[in-house]
């Protein structure tokens, strides 16, 4: 028997990482928001690796974070260490990665979620949502209980028919034995959705006791810990960090893959689902590169406090006494125990060509979908999608356009571009060379690019919008000064060139031109600078990056500024394609299929030539004019 | 609404003139840069043809135009940027917006030839006009409303079956073999991206130390490999216009009147241009839809005895290069052992018999001729055409069956490629200056991912998911 309780304003299925940055946002914008969860305890679980970041995941959790979104401030309150990558690399491409306490990360996120105003968290397993006339009105779940509500965002992750599997133990569960959510994905079918079969995997987990780390590399966190919130501070995030440890497989784990892999279910047949590339199998990776005879293996702890420790780089759903074996060719890991097996898993997830870029499904008003189950993958891919369908939703709710990233703007831009306008074939990973604006789209200047997007949709306070623009204006103002600044040929400057192995002035030159020289850098500079003031680290930082790439950071520019003029020639909604005279018959069907939103979008589709868009930009201008 | 400035060829290709288009806020400027009126030319012999260099240009005001009147007509010559003159020309003004694209626009009426209609449109375009996108006039007419959507369809659709038909004609087995060139050069590029992309995402497991020597050398030699590409580009316009035709036989055959057949005033003749000895004459027909490049080796033979004259090295030399043979043989004479010498020459090659005189009675033994060279014959009389027709019909459905084809020389073939091998090169010489500048890494890709992008444009590709392909199948990737 059904019963109907209380309304709500959004539904948000699911509180993993995109669920609770959705259902945040949306509260935090003065909704009344219902979150479902299979398990209360398992809010903002890390199934699988202990970290947050890494590159260009870290430049994701940076937006979110500049949006005025959670994870940077969650992963700032939880790291056990913490690392710059890619710091030999030009800025574009340094990244953020933390390791955390994979249950204190947890923790802090259900205290955030339960303290946060017009946010209701309910343990449940949402059976239907409700739809008439293409408009979302609620949801039931399996108990018959209906909640009304005017928006859905379901965030179901890997949870949706989900099944474990490795060898030929196969259990009808959701990650970590966590109950599978069995009944959405029939609701999803009949109201029209195409639904797909994903799959990805994790490693086995070890008792650090049993490890000998004397035959492993030690690899630390850095000396000076770097926020990933702009709202924290380096000098408050300074704390004892635990090392992840370095090793390597060998020829004789590969026999042992190999002799067994027809035991594993992804090679007989097992395992239907579609794996990602970028974070294969271990038995994949000796079948695929047959010629390397070793693969890394980071051991990596999973909180301070357990014993377990995570084996980066050796997922696998191999059968249980195979994995005993070839774990413990590895080493340092000959006599470690296995706490916990590696596991594949597969679940449902839809086609995300069939959302619009707000993330809402184009056919049904008020359904929003974000995170794993639109096909990506990755915790902070779930966060950066789940903060914008929160905005959106409650947008939607205000009346208002929905707040959209393009390409240029942010990797969430890229991320979501890339979902709606080509889809994916397995789980979607974001990385930097995806970003085809990757200068401009710098983990260091996000707050740059999206705060005051973040102030004006009313996620970001009134004193952080205003620091950002005392910040920008310090920025544009110590750049003139650099720009206008001369330097002549006098003693100090020769010797300071001189010691920097940089080529002597011959005349005159300005301090900003002096500073694009390689060997040379804004705080190198600061000696022979007699007018500088003192300012922030993170101003320099800026100002340095700025013109030291200056010519390369223009070449960027000049290249949006033509993607932008494809961008914003929009498609109306009720263009009738059909009408649209000599488009090419596959570019029709594209077209008629994906709905661009604009003639950019359109052009990125696969099978809609240059000379479609042609006839299209004729079209439009006849149809819809000046 | 002014746009950039877009230069194309007007006329069809083979027409007795040539005409070229400029469009857009620059038209006018452009031209005045490339032009000259008389009276800046200094002509150092009157006989024409002997035109080398213009006199000082330095008082030219290449505002010329714009300082004219709307809807005037402008005679004078085009030089080339070191002051050599290209052609004599008569040029039109017609000021926005009346006009076909309703910009300024000014029209270019040369003397026609391929050679001389692309030459110009290169100097054009080093004077800032870029080369229009096919139909793009038309589109600039219909978005400035000159013209009405139904005409501006029927103007794409053209373009579109225009190049359906390119298609599966002739030229795509010239352009398949550039392609499959430039391909070869995209592909290593792209491998080396996804080599720095898989460093750059999974910095722990690959590392790029000393990997920027390596990158330096591999593409200097990309960056040499495509300037030799463009230094064949003359000779690729050239070559591409026509199949390479050779003809021979002995003196007094009928080979000079063949080529008069063909050259016929009914069809069009693409250029003329005089070989490197005034006894070689190289002239282009048009047969159906394809381009013959004619080279008449009748000046070689008549110096004497084949072997021993001189000529033999050019005869041999053309030959090598000739995609197609026309070996003419008198029928009302025996053969004898000149012919014999010219059979040994072309045996081996792709060519047909033509037997000449062919209204008069046959001494000549059709089929031994046959067999000796593997070759058909055709029956053929210079005096009253006949076989004429054959020949044309033989030639065009050996093309089209793919037994005839273009030298194996890699040459590029359209204006539109060599601009942008041209960007790619420039593109691959910013990488050299990122290296040399000790820059990261990842700012290598800004400029290969947009040499690799500019060559996909040749083979009309797009690169948008290849990296991200390439760097999971070459590399392994992920934890």
């Amino acid at each position: 028997m059904s019963y109907t309780y209380e309304e709500y304003d959004i539904v948000v299925i699911g509180a993993g990482h995109a669920g609770c940055e959705a259902a945040l946002a949306a509260a935090r914008l003065g909704f009344r928001i219902l979150v479902f969860t299979v398990s209360i305890d398992s809010i903002a679980m890390m199934p699988c690796n202990p970290n947050i970041g890494g590159s260009s995941k870290g430049h994701l959790v940076r937006e979110v974070d500049a949006l005025g979104g959670e994870m940077g401030i969650n992963i700032d309150k939880t790291f056990i260490q913490s690392k710059m990558l890619n710091m030999s690399k030009g800025p574009a491409v340094h990244s953020l990665r933390a390791q955390a306490d994979k249950k204190d990360y947890s923790n802090a996120m259900r205290q955030v979620l339960e303290n946060t105003e017009n946010l209701i968290l309910k343990q449940g397993e949402v059976a239907e949502v409700l739809v008439e006339n293409r408009k979302v009105t609620g949801v039931r779940t399996v108990s018959d209980a209906i909640y009304p509500c005017k928006a859905v965002i379901m965030c179901t992750g890997t949870y949706l028919q989900a099944r474990c599997i490795y060898g030929d133990v196969s259990n009808y569960t959701g990650p970590n034995g966590l109950a599978a959510a069995n009944h959405l994905t029939k609701c999803l079918i009949d109201l029209g959705v195409d639904v797909r079969r994903f799959k990805t995997g994790t490693p086995a987990r070890v008792d650090k006791r049993t490890i000998d780390f004397s035959k492993m590399q030690e690899q630390k966190g850095d000396e000076k810990v770097v926020p990933f919130s702009f709202t924290n501070t380096e000098e408050e995030l300074q704390r004892e960090q635990v090392s992840c440890w370095l090793t390597y497989t060998n020829e004789m784990t590969h026999k042992i893959i190999m002799e067994n892999i027809d035991r594993s279910p992804l090679y007989s047949g097992n395992i239907k689902g579609t794996g990602p590339r970028y974070c294969p199998s271990i038995e994949d990776k000796v079948v695929r590169f047959a010629d390397k005879d070793r693969h890394q293996v980071f051991l990596e702890p999973e909180g301070n406090y357990t014993n377990e420790m995570y084996i980066g780089g050796m997922s696998s759903s191999l059968p249980e006494d195979v994995q005993h074996a070839m774990y413990h060719t590895v080493p340092g890991l000959e006599n470690a125990s296995i706490v916990r097996n590696a596991y594949a898993i597969e679940y449902d997830c839809i086609n995300p060509v069939q959302l619009k870029a707000s993330l809402e499904f184009k056919d049904i008003e008020g359904f929003f979908c974000a995170g794993q189950a639109n096909g990506s993958s990755g915790y902070e891919e779930a966060a950066a999608q789940g903060i914008i369908a929160g905005i959106n939703a409650a947008r939607k709710l205000s009346g208002k356009d929905p707040i959209i990233l393009d390409r240029s703007q942010a990797y969430i831009g890229v991320l979501i571009d890339d979902l709606i306008t080509k889809g994916t074939n397995e789980p979607y990973r974001m990385m930097t060379s995806r970003a085809e604006y990757r200068l401009l789209l710098r983990q260091d200047n996000a707050d740059l690019r999206l705060t005051e997007i973040g102030h004006e949709v009313g996620l970001i306070s009134k004193e952080r919008y205003e620091a950002l623009c005392e910040k920008k204006q310090m920025i544009s103002d110590e750049i003139d000064r650099m720009n206008r600044t001369t330097i002549g040929a006098t003693q100090a400057v020769q010797k300071l060139l001189e010691e920097n192995g940089s080529t002597l002035l011959q005349s005159g030159t300005t301090l900003a031109e002096l500073l694009k020289r390689p060997e040379l850098s804004y705080d190198k500079l600061s000696e022979i600078d007699t007018e500088r003031k003192e300012l922030p680290k993170e101003v320099c930082e800026q100002v340095n990056i700025n013109l030291k790439y200056e010519g390369y950071i223009k070449r960027q520019e000049r290249q949006v500024i033509q993607f932008k003029k494809l961008e914003n020639r929009k498609i109306p909604e009720a263009i009738d394609y059909n009408d649209v005279y000599s488009l090419r018959k596959e570019a029709l069907q594209k077209l008629k299929e994906y709905r661009p939103s604009s003639v950019g979008q359109a052009s990125r589709i696969s099978g809609v030539s240059p000379a479609d868009i042609s006839v299209l930009l004729i079209y439009l201008e006849k149809k819809y004019g000046k | 609404m002014q746009q950039d400035t877009i230069a194309g060829i007007a006329s069809g290709m083979g027409g007795g003139i040539g005409i070229i288009r400029i469009s857009g806020e620059n038209a006018f400027l452009a031209a005045g840069e490339i032009f000259r009126t008389r009276k800046f030319i200094k002509i150092e012999d009157e006989n024409r043809k002997d035109i080398k260099k213009t006199g000082n240009s330095k008082e030219w005001d290449s505002e010329f135009f714009l300082k004219k009147e709307s809807h005037t007509i402008h005679y004078g010559y085009i030089i080339e940027d070191d002051g050599s003159i290209i052609d004599e020309v008569i040029v039109l003004l017609m000021r926005g917006p009346k006009s076909y694209t309703c910009e300024d626009v000014v029209e270019i009426d040369s003397h026609g030839g391929a050679y001389l209609v692309q030459k110009i449109l290169k100097l054009l375009i080093r004077h800032g006009a870029r080369l229009a996108e096919p139909g793009e006039f038309t589109k600039r007419a219909f978005l400035n409303g000159r013209i009405d959507l139904s005409q501006a369809e029927a103007v794409m659709k053209m373009i579109s079956s225009k190049n359906e038909f390119a298609l599966e004609s002739a030229v795509n087995q010239l352009e398949g073999r550039v392609s499959g060139y430039i391909e070869n050069i995209r592909q290593e590029i792209l491998h080396h991206m996804g080599y720095i992309e898989a460093a750059l995402d999974d910095p722990e497991h690959y590392d790029l130390e000393n990997f920027s020597e390596e990158l330096y050398g591999i593409l200097q030699k990309k960056i040499a490999s495509l300037k030799g590409l463009l230094s064949r580009f003359e000779n690729g316009r050239m070559k591409s216009e026509g199949i390479h035709t050779v003809i021979v036989g002995k003196p007094n055959v009928g080979k000079s009147s063949l080529m008069n057949l063909l050259l016929d005033e009914e069809r069009a003749i693409v250029t003329n241009i005089a070989g490197t000895t005034r006894d070689i004459l190289e002239e282009t027909v048009q047969i159906g839809n394809l381009n013959l490049n004619l080279i008449d080796t009748a000046g070689i033979h008549e110096t004497g005895d084949i072997v021993e004259s001189l000529g033999v090295e050019k005869a041999k030399e053309y030959l090598n290069q000739a995609d197609f043979i026309l070996f003419v043989v008198d029928v009302s004479q025996p053969l004898e052992e000149s012919d014999d010498k010219i059979i040994s020459l072309i045996s081996g090659k792709k060519g047909i018999i033509l037997l000449n005189k062919s209204d008069l009675s046959s001494c000549v033994d059709e089929e031994e001729l046959k067999n000796k060279l593997g070759w058909d014959c055709i029956s053929f009389s210079n005096k009253t055409g006949s076989g004429l027709k054959k020949l044309e019909d033989y030639i065009t459905n050996s093309f089209l069956k793919g037994d005839i084809a273009y030298n194996d020389q890699i040459y590029l073939t359209s204006i539109r490629h060599r601009e942008a091998v041209e960007n790619a090169v420039k593109s691959l010489e910013q990488v050299l200056v990122t290296i040399e500048g000790g820059m990261p890494e990842d700012l290598y890709i800004i400029d290969m991912m947009d040499a690799y992008q500019k060559l996909g444009l040749i083979n009309g590709e797009t690169a948008s998911e290849d990296l991200v392909n390439k760097i999971f199948s070459d590399f392994c990737m992920g934890k």
